[in-house]
């Protein structure tokens, strides 16, 4: 359970919790573009530290540390890949920026992780439902998605769950060749999905039979207004999208192994 | 023989679940631990074959610290069957299910098919051998769990709610199947809140709240103990309860067998006949 509770919702108070979800959301979507923008090691190195102030602030590090260590083997996963695939099908020609690449990939995968995290961490399921609301998008979508969001928690916990029943039943999930730990994942991935599906029926089930959409017009009890830290956080936004676009225009963005063969 | 040496444990998000637990229990014993929801009893259960570690003490499992082997290694010698079989069904059909275990372990084909078919047989599953798990009924699914760790025959067995969901039929079938395995020596561990499934098989039963060890003994002391029982969230087993509203007629109070029971009773007409 440990990596996934960077993906909860921590109920604490910080600035950063108090921005109107909206904001937070077109921060976090223009983090996401920045990422694919660029896949130059030094950009995505740069997008990710910079995060980390932001973690920092929200007082999350932990739960956010726990999710980028859990999902190291991931990384290591598509690490690896990329080494392989750059070094059978690309013309690279040293090593060093095979690494470096590769890395590249590894880090925005990080840097994506990092940004969903920030978020998720920060914002509570109701009002994220209630800002897609008030966007004007209509309620069984905003339903929909806040149950999805909410399962993640139960999902995971439940993930940790079936890994120790699946432990518990001699499956060694650590050790063994790449395509073997692949396929260890199989025993916990079904129960897994299974599980989802069912109780997604259930849940529609005992919706129904509590008169779910009955009514016509819903009213909230909260309504969400953007405020002053809002816009400037949309304004920031803005301007890293800006920059970027610039620099992708316009800079020559060094790569680390030229940049170190100059030094050295 | 699994030791518990004064264990605490504490669980990531800071819920102290185990405060200072020592308990033994030897080769061939049948306990059954039981306590209100939240108690603990999983959490000290899932020590035992390793898949938490305590925070602060020990435990040993036939002299070996469980933080020194693997669940693998430890899981051969003690099986555990969770609480929920849904979270631990995966396969295509129910023998598949049975051979998982198997395969992990190492054991070669032919001991694979004689154990699956034993184990289906056992638990009243051969004519679902090709089926899929997800299409059995909850009952079922949990007997098919069941199986599936039955069948690589650890010496150690650990059942988290055995009887949830099980009707009368199965419930005796599995009180029986629970008896013959302790008969053959095996230690069997059980975490039940069905009170009169437990009355009726009469081991050793440990008392737990909040964490704690509140009782420990011989069924019919543990569980006729009616402050205890109270307690601890329970109901009296009911033979208990119909005798202890007989004491001031100089019934015993301790009482949880329908036979001995019914002797007594007898006993007390024939007398009151003379
Ligand atoms: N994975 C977990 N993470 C955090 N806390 C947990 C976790 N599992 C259990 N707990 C907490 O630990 C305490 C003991 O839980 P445990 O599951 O051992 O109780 P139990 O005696 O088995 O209860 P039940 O009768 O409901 O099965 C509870 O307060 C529970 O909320
Ligand atoms: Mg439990």
């Amino acid at each position: 359970m440990s990596m996934f509770d960077g993906l909860k919702f921590r109920n604490i108070s910080s600035p950063i919790h108090r921005i109107d979800p909206r904001a937070k959301f077109i921060y976090v979507l223009t983090l996401f573009i920045v990422a694919v923008f660029f896949n130059q090691l030094i950009p995505l190195l740069i997008l990710f530290f910079s995060q980390i102030p932001l973690v920092i602030i929200a007082k999350v590090k932990k739960e956010w540390f726990r999710l980028i260590k859990g999902s190291s083997f991931f990384a290591a996963i598509i690490f690896i890949m990329n080494v392989i695939s750059l070094y059978f099908y690309s013309g690279y020609s040293s090593f060093a920026s095979i690494i470096e690449q590769a890395s590249a990939m590894t880090v925005r995968f990080i840097v994506l992780i990092e940004s969903f995290s920030i978020f998720f961490l920060t914002t509570s399921p109701d009002m994220l439902g209630l800002s897609l609301e008030q966007i004007g998008i209509p309620y069984e979508f905003c339903f929909a998605f806040t149950t999805a969001i909410r399962f993640v928690p139960v999902l995971a916990e439940e993930a940790q769950t079936i890994i120790d029943a699946q432990r518990a039943r001699g499956l060694e999930i650590e050790g063994g060749n790449l395509m073997k730990r692949i396929r260890n994942y199989i025993p916990i991935l079904i129960p897994l999905i299974v599980n989802a599906i069912r109780r997604s029926l259930e849940l529609a089930e005992a919706m129904e039979s509590r008169a779910w959409g009955a009514a016509e017009k819903r009213t909230t009890l909260y309504m969400l207004k953007m405020e002053r830290r809002d816009y400037c956080l949309i304004l920031i936004s803005a301007l890293m999208l800006a920059a970027s676009i610039y620099v992708w225009l316009f800079i020559k963005i060094p790569t680390l192994t030229q940049i170190l063969n100059i030094q050295g | 023989m699994i030791d518990v040496k004064d264990v605490y444990f504490t669980y990531p998000n800071g819920v102290e679940a185990l405060r200072g637990v020592s308990l033994q229990i030897t080769d061939g014993e049948f306990v059954a631990i039981m306590g209100q929801n939240g108690a603990g009893k999983t959490t000290l259960v899932k020590h035992f074959n390793g898949l938490l570690k305590p925070t602060r003490g020990r435990v040993l499992v036939d002299d070996v610290d469980t933080r020194h082997v693997s669940v693998a290694t430890l899981a051969r010698k003690v099986g555990f069957v969770f609480q929920n079989p849904d979270h631990q069904l995966f396969s295509e059909t129910v023998e598949d299910e049975i051979s998982f275990a198997l395969k992990n372990f190492g054991f070669d084909e032919k001991t694979i098919k004689e154990r699956v078919n034993w184990a289906l047989n056992i638990l009243d599953l051969t004519r679902y051998r090709g089926t899929s798990p997800f299409m059995l009924s909850g009952g079922e699914r949990k007997r098919v769990a069941l199986a599936s760790v039955l069948a690589w025959d650890p010496k150690i067995l650990i059942l988290d709610e055995p009887t949830i969901g099980q009707d009368r039929n199965q419930k005796e079938r599995l009180r029986q199947f629970i008896l013959q395995m302790n008969h053959q020596g095996k230690t069997v561990v059980i975490v039940t809140h069905d009170i009169e499934f437990v009355a009726e098989c009469e081991p050793r039963v440990v008392l737990m709240a909040n964490g704690k060890i509140v009782a420990d003994g011989a069924a019919r002391n543990v569980l006729t103990d009616p402050d205890l029982i109270a307690k601890s969230w329970l109901i009296l087993p009911e033979i208990t309860n119909v005798l202890l509203n007989l004491k001031d007629i100089g019934f015993p109070a301790n009482v949880m067998d329908v036979y001995e029971a019914r002797d007594l009773i007898i006993e007390r007409i024939g007398w009151a006949r003379k």
